[in-house]
């Protein structure tokens, strides 16, 4: 049983979540440049765009996740060809996750020290070197913390895309555990996932604690 | 080497430079003091283009900063140092790093930043340091590897904006001693921003005395301490206790004169008696300058004024 089900299911969890997250974090990045660059106080203040960028996001975050993948159906059907399964759900999950991302790392780079960014002006630095070689350096354990969570929210919403046909855990607790009443199974999966969820967490800890000078 | 002419600079509706025109020769250490809010930092920071101003003029070597573009305005920043109150270092890089960041900014070969960056850990004294990270350093050892940061480029002035105002006395002293040498012996124009007294009198041979985006006052520094005017008087909260009754003489000392031979020698020449009811002395820029109230019969004014007169003496009756 353990073979059988719960692994191949732990693997196909660990793979939407895992690409889910980086996708996520490379589509949420852009977005929290943007937002830090045309803020207020950023290094090209923009309102217009700003306001633009900060309503998409909020509407996309403001969607149930379910809601989203099933309006999501025809994009991911163009993207992977068809619109269910374990790969399929890699993309609402991107998408639900993405605008979460920018926000995350936008407030982590916001909590930048001015002065960090004072200083490099005063040496000189253009704007693109400020965002990379300043900015993302001393926000790196802020964008690990904001990964962790992003990865262990994925973790949680994957279960859910198992659901209605995604593959992974959650669709052997709904599966067996739901539907045939083998609660053994059920217990395991939930066991499974807390497991995994520490393990995450605390080597996203250990990352943090480490880049953290 | 900057010149700034009738330059006027708006918050929004607020004014917070008015009408500021200044001049600052090369290999001068300058000083705008004033207190919290009068606009010294504001005023720095047009110095490099970090504020932009609307009105007037400001020419840092013969070039108007405002007109700089994007691109001249990065390399003309090269040349101009800055340090900060807070240090503003990288919290996640090195002492190397940190000191190495303007130069690899520029694309300076990996070489050329080791020669460079170990050159300025000698002239810092943080040699051994330079594998720890600001977390691990105090605040003096942490603005001098500011200081270092603000020297790769070889600038030729260093604007400092309250350097040593989150340092105890011992460590401002070494950080100002510290901007002496290096202004000496390499020739930097620097420019310090400060609500100090003590700093401005430790370093500085120029002054101007910022209130609420006014120059109030505005000199050789020797001149703005020994004969205060009524605002710099103000700012520095001065105000002689002195008797009601005889008269009251302030006799100024500049650098020149040897105050305590004068004072003996008036007594014996005129064969006169007076008291000393009110003095002060004061290191600036390594000499002693000071100040002396004597009190003197009416009777006694005329021939005390003249043998002061006689020997050069600046006074003035209370
Ligand atoms: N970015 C800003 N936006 C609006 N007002 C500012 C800004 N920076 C400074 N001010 C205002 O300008 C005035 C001068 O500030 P500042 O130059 O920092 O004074 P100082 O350095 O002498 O303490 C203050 O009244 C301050 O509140
Ligand atoms: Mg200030």
């Amino acid at each position: 049983m353990l073979e059988k089900i719960l692994l191949p299911a732990l693997w196909e969890t660990l793979y939407m979540s895992l690409s889910s997250t980086l996708l996520a974090v490379i589509f949420g990045f852009i977005p929290a440049i943007a937002l830090i660059l045309t803020d207020k106080n950023g290094l090209a203040p923009n309102i217009k765009v700003y306001r633009v960028l900060d309503v998409i996001i909020n509407t996309l975050r403001s969607f149930p996740f379910i809601i989203l993948m099933i309006i999501l159906f025809p994009v991911t059907k163009i993207i992977v060809g068809k619109s269910i399964g374990t790969t399929a759900a890699i993309v609402p999950l991107t998408i639900g996750a993405a605008p979460f991302v920018a926000r995350l790392i936008e407030s982590a780079l916001k909590e930048v020290d001015i002065g960090v960014i004072e200083a490099a002006k005063s040496y000189g630095a253009s704007n693109f070197q400020i965002i990379f070689k300043v900015m993302i350096v001393e926000a790196l354990p802020g964008i690990i913390s904001a990964i962790t969570l992003t990865l262990i929210t994925i973790i949680g919403f994957s279960a859910m895309a198992g659901a209605v046909g995604g593959g992974g855990l959650g669709d052997v607790a709904i599966k067996y555990g739901y539907y045939r009443f083998k609660t053994d199974i059920m217990l395991y999966t939930v066991l499974i996932l807390i497991v995994l969820v520490q393990c995450f967490q605390s080597l996203g800890d250990y990352l943090y604690k480490i880049t953290k000078k | 080497m900057i010149e700034i002419k009738n330059l006027d600079k708006y918050f929004g509706n607020d004014k917070v430079l008015n009408n500021i025109s200044l001049k600052i020769d090369k290999g001068e250490i300058f000083a705008m003091v004033g207190h919290s809010g009068a606009g010294k930092s504001t005023l720095l920071r047009c110095i490099n283009g970090l504020e932009s101003y609307e009105i007037g003029t400001l020419k840092v070597f013969d070039k108007e900063v405002k007109n700089l573009s994007t691109t001249e305005l990065k390399s003309f920043r090269k040349d101009v140092g800055m340090i900060f109150q807070h240090f503003s270092l990288m919290q996640r890089k090195n002492v190397f790093d940190n000191i190495a960041l303007p130069m690899q900014v520029w694309g300076f070969s990996k070489d050329e930043i080791k020669v460079k960056v170990d050159e300025l850990l000698k002239l810092i004294d943080l040699s051994h340091k330079s594998t720890a990270y600001p977390s691990e350093l105090s605040g003096g050892q942490k603005q001098r590897v500011a200081i270092a940061r603000a020297l790769t480029l070889d600038p030729q002035i260093l604007l400092s904006d309250e350097a040593t105002s989150a340092l105890d006395p011992n460590t401002t002293t070494s950080i100002l001693d510290l901007l002496k040498k290096i202004n000496k012996e390499l020739g930097i124009t620097i420019i310090i921003v400060t609500h100090e007294m003590d700093v401005v009198k430790a370093v500085a041979q120029k002054a101007i005395l910022l209130e609420h985006g006014n120059i109030i006052g505005q000199g050789e520094i020797e001149d703005l301490f020994l004969q205060p005017d009524k605002k710099m008087k103000k700012f520095l909260g001065e105000k002689e206790v002195i008797p009601e009754d005889g008269e009251n003489i302030k006799l100024y000392f500049p650098k020149e004169i040897a105050q305590y031979s004068i004072i003996t020698h008036m007594a014996r020449t005129l064969n006169i008696d007076f008291n000393i009811v009110w003095g002060k002395l004061e290191k600036i820029n390594n000499h002693v300058i000071g100040s002396l109230v004597i009190n003197i019969t009416a009777s006694d004014k005329e021939s005390v004024t003249q043998y002061l007169d006689s020997k050069n003496v600046t006074w003035e009756i209370l």
